[in-house]
């Protein structure tokens, strides 16, 4: 295997510029969406005080889940040696930092006052996950950083390895505060459990490496380089272990709560309750984005084609939409139950499911939030040294032997 | 009838009379202390001092003098706090969307059918999840168990309303133009019961205890033993909502 060379991209076609001006456009909505938003105030949102997280929060918190799954693919190379992926590790690196802030900034312009930024930044209640958060997420973009500049300094590139072990370490408490919002919740029937962290941390595998495929894909067809079928296989296997991992998770929770009584109704709700919740579950999480990616990364007529990897990886994007809504909008559709076992009514809405559409705004400030994120990284490898000239076999694959 | 005799039954009426009339004394007596007492729990605090943990304040609900049809309480509650029906604000927002600080629950039995109505507002938990979960401490509770939002430091983020247990709180999603002097209020902040903290501080009860019609609200000091509050849930039975949440409430509820 050769050493790798890193070079930036050329970014000087018409689709660069189209690429960036279509980002650009999204990202723009984005911050309209949020003015109108905050000007008016959520009323002209779709969310209420019954669904109180809505269509904003659906994608900053896969965003941010993703986040640290995409630099899973930096820590697979230097904290558990897996050396063909090595040459990702810088882009790992720079997709995780920029789909962190593209989610936080959806969540912040949701915030009732984003004005009060800087409030939140000074007054931390430190028994709270949201406080702990904000540490996890500005240190998470540190350290990150840190490790990105070991990556590509040779003068610090010593401290390469265990800068990545501790942003490794790091990337997994953060996910652990991001599943512990809802695991923390006593009192959501369909929230309240431990298995939360370790089934955010097993779906910010896939939905990260998802991403980061569709990122590799778009750079090396787009940017004219090539990338053989050696760095597809492995990326495509590497998604259907990722979604089979969290997909035992997500069933193990289900499992505990369908055993409990008291989780039935909620259950049912989800599982089998006739309504969205119930549709995305099955055919958008289980059936698109899970059994079919499992699929195409173990059945041998797929093997090694970008097409279908891409397929995958798209897939397990929508998939990883699909059970967040789930999560977050479900969860709360489900009412709150004050008196268990009994039936309750209220000029408040107790007992009943609540309805939730998401209006327009909402969804184009999320979308607004991955374009930036997309932008940051389109903007980034143009500027420096994080993509590898050739992801050929002949250059990524240690065992490569030329056609005869 | 002896001359004797005739004497001595005039002596047993006097008696009797005179009995009466302590015992009459004596009844009007303890009625009109324990109305004084009663109208004393919260003793006004000055201004320069602080709220301090010797006082508990909490409400103890009758629920079988709440009447379904009746929301006095909640009426008084919009007046006081310039919401719902005491404010001219909130004209966009849905009904899903409106802020509620107190709401009457009807409460239905499924096995038997047996209905109660009840009002819902904050339960002023000793372990507040929503003072746990606020990133910023806006949500907070006094010394004296009132839990309440710091309108300077809420950032509308709404955790607090994803926790709390009670869906006591409510988030503000429109401009307001119509506050009262003391109760703040404003867009994209959230809200809730605050057991008539500037009420409570000047000496006075919440405004549902005062307008409830049945005095089914009986609000005092849960700390003092000698509080009629105290002193009524020593001696009859009462519950917690959720109280396997362990969450230590300021607002019991009787006959549930």
């Amino acid at each position: 295997m050769k050493p790798t060379t890193f070079r930036e991209l050329a970014g000087t076609s018409t689709g660069y510029y189209a690429l960036l001006g279509i980002l650009g456009l999204l990202i723009a909505s984005g911050l309209g969406a949020a003015y109108y938003m905050e000007h008016n105030g959520h009323w002209v949102t779709g969310m209420t005080n019954q669904i109180v997280w809505g269509m904003p929060h659906v994608f900053a918190v896969f965003l941010i889940v993703a986040a640290s799954g995409a630099l899973n693919v930096a820590s697979m190379a230097s904290v558990f040696g897996r050396t063909p992926l090595k040459p990702l590790s810088r882009l790992s690196g720079l997709l995780a930092i920029a789909l962190l802030v593209g989610g936080l900034v959806v969540l912040v312009l949701d915030l009732g006052h984003p004005d009060r930024l800087i409030v939140a930044m000074t007054h931390l209640n430190l028994k709270s996950i949201f406080a702990w958060n904000i540490i996890l997420y500005t240190g998470f973009i540190a350290i990150v950083a840190a490790y990105l500049l070991t990556m590509m300094d040779k003068s610090v590139s010593q401290y390469s390895k265990r800068v990545g072990f501790f942003a490794f370490l790091w990337r997994l408490i953060l996910t652990t505060g991001t599943g512990s919002i809802f695991g923390f919740l006593v009192a959501r029937q369909a929230y309240d459990a431990a298995i939360m962290a370790p089934m955010f941390i097993a779906l910010s595998f896939s939905f990260g490496l998802a991403i980061f495929m569709l990122v590799v894909f778009a750079a090396y067809r787009w940017g004219g380089r090539s990338i053989g079928g050696f760095m597809i296989n492995r990326l495509q296997r590497l998604l259907g272990l990722f979604a089979a991992t969290a997909v035992f998770f997500v069933i193990v929770f289900h499992l505990t709560n369908l055993y409990a009584a008291e989780h039935h109704g909620v259950e049912q709700f989800i599982l089998d309750g006739n309504n969205v919740y119930s549709g995305l579950f099955w055919v958008g999480y289980i059936l698109l984005g899970t059994l079919v990616p499992l699929a195409i990364a173990y059945f041998k007529p797929f093997r090694a084609s970008m097409g279908w990897a891409t397929t995958a990886a798209l897939l397990v994007i929508a998939g990883g939409f699909s059970i967040m809504y789930v999560i977050i909008i479900g969860g709360q559709a489900f009412p709150l139950q004050l008196f268990p076992g009994k039936e309750v009514s209220s000029s408040f809405f107790d007992g009943v499911v609540n309805p939730y559409t998401p209006s327009l705004a909402e969804t184009l400030l999320g979308m607004g939030g991955f374009a930036f994120a997309l932008a940051l990284v389109a903007v980034a490898v143009r500027l420096m040294k994080f993509l590898p000239l050739s992801l050929a076999d002949a250059d990524v694959d240690p065992h490569y032997k030329p056609p005869a | 009838m002896s001359e004797a005799k005739k004497m001595n039954d005039n002596k047993i009426d006097s008696y009797r009379r005179r009995f009466l009339g302590q015992s009459a004394a004596v009844t009007a007596g303890i009625t009109f202390g324990s109305g004084l007492l009663l109208n004393a729990v919260a003793e006004a605090r000055p201004a320069d001092q602080p709220a301090t943990s010797k006082n508990r304040w909490g409400l103890l609900i009758d629920t079988s003098k709440c009447a379904s049809d009746c929301d006095e309480c909640v009426k008084a509650c919009e007046m006081e706090h310039g919401w719902g029906r005491g404010s001219h604000d909130e004209q966009h927002s849905r009904p899903e969307q409106k802020a509620q600080w107190i709401r009457k629950v009807t409460v239905r039995d499924r096995a038997t059918g047996y209905q109660t109505s009840l009002p819902m507002m904050c339960q002023h938990c000793a372990h507040p999840p929503c003072v746990d979960v606020c990133p910023t401490g806006a949500s907070m509770k006094r010394a004296d168990g009132i839990v309440q939002v710091d309108k300077h430091l809420c950032i509308g983020c709404r955790y607090c309303m994803m926790a709390c247990p009670y869906k006591a709180r409510s988030f503000v999603h429109e401009d307001l133009h119509d506050q009262r002097v003391d109760s703040p209020r404003g867009k994209g902040t959230v809200e809730s019961c605050n057991l008539c903290v500037n009420r409570v501080d000047r000496g006075e009860q919440p405004a549902c205890a005062e307008a409830c019609p049945e005095k089914a609200i009986l609000f005092g000091d849960l700390k003092d033993p000698s509080s009629a509050i105290a002193r009524r849930l020593a001696s009859e039975p009462s519950t917690q909502i959720r109280g396997d949440l362990g969450l230590d409430l300021g607002v019991r509820y009787e006959h549930l």
